[in-house]
């Protein structure tokens, strides 16, 4: 069986990827997690997760082009320059 | 009664040829997980072995390096359990492991116990790495306890997994293993592989001078 392994790094820290192991059952996962990932202090935590447990999710349609839903759909460049001209006009303006 | 010293020294020689032989599973484990987790109790086992050495040197005003490999092989005080060379005999080197764990801890208990300030404060140092290894050596014990062959290790086994221990503390193994007491196999005497692995073990250390800075 595999399992993921998933480590914090310093206390408050998101727990982050560290790798898999495969191991025979629950106790054996949870040795072989301490000694590959945890047994240089480079862990203060670990999460070891059965990979079955895990919900894959991989598609993500977007058959209409709704970039108004993403980040690069709004181009915050251009907005700050319109800004910034019409603040400089203002700002003439009232000189 | 013996003085403490040459008891830290048969706790100190257990401990580094045993952590030498689990190393000679490094690289042929039966998987790699396995591989990992082992080598590293290994190494773990040397390690102690290294803090009591250090203890007992600076007691006797020598050094540890002395102690762990300038000695002949007839003056090392390890039991005849650890010198076996069990590779590559999966069953029984975990019949071994599960064995030894049960009598270090019953040893290390008594050395808490002992009234010795630092010496209980680094038998709690090393009882709480020795945690993991019973940990490890509990689970395969799970897996493996209803194998014929394993069992059959572990039977061969036990004699010499008593002379571990001290006799006041044989009672307790037994008890804890669910065994009967049997007459142990004492450390007194040594087995010929003890020999071989010194050779080895010591090669490097006896190519050079005496003296030798690294």
């Amino acid at each position: 069986m595999v399992y993921e392994v998933f480590r914090q790094e310093r206390k408050g820290q998101p727990y982050a990827h560290a790798g898999a192991i495969a191991a025979p059952d629950q106790a054996f996962a949870e040795a072989y997690a301490r000694e590959q990932y945890g047994r240089r202090g480079e862990s203060v935590g670990l999460w070891v997760v059965p990979r079955q447990a895990i919900l894959e999710v991989h598609d993500f349609v977007d058959e209409l082009e709704r970039n108004y839903h993403r980040v690069d759909g709004y181009s915050l460049r251009d907005k700050l320059k319109e800004a910034r001209e019409r603040a400089r006009t203002a700002a003439a303006r009232d000189r | 009664m013996r003085h403490l010293h040459e008891r830290l020294l048969e706790i100190a020689d257990d401990e580094l040829v045993l952590g030498w032989r689990n190393s000679e599973w490094t690289g042929i484990a039966p998987f790699l997980e396995e591989d990992v987790a082992f080598s590293s109790i290994a190494q773990n086992e040397i390690g102690h072995a290294r803090a009591l050495y250090q203890l007992v040197a600076r007691e006797l005003g020598t050094t540890a390096d002395e102690l762990a490999l300038d000695r002949q092989p007839g003056e090392y005080r390890c039991a005849p359990l650890v010198e076996l060379r069990l590779v590559d005999d999966w069953a029984k080197t975990i019949a071994r492991h599960w064995l030894y764990e049960a009598a270090d801890w019953i040893r290390l208990a008594a050395l808490r116990r002992g009234g010795d300030e630092d010496l209980a404060g680094l038998a709690a140092k090393i009882d709480r790495e020795e945690a993991y290894h019973r940990m490890h050596a509990d689970m395969w014990f799970a897996r493996l306890r209803d194998e014929a062959r394993f069992q059959e290790a572990v039977d061969e086994l036990w004699p010499s997994a008593l002379g571990v221990v001290d006799p006041e503390l044989r009672a307790e193994l037994a008890a804890l293993v669910g065994r009967p007491e049997v007459p142990a196999v004492e450390r007194d005497a040594h087995t010929d592989a003890l020999r071989e692995l010194w050779d080895e073990m010591t090669m490097v250390r006896r190519s050079e001078p005496a003296g030798a800075q690294w």
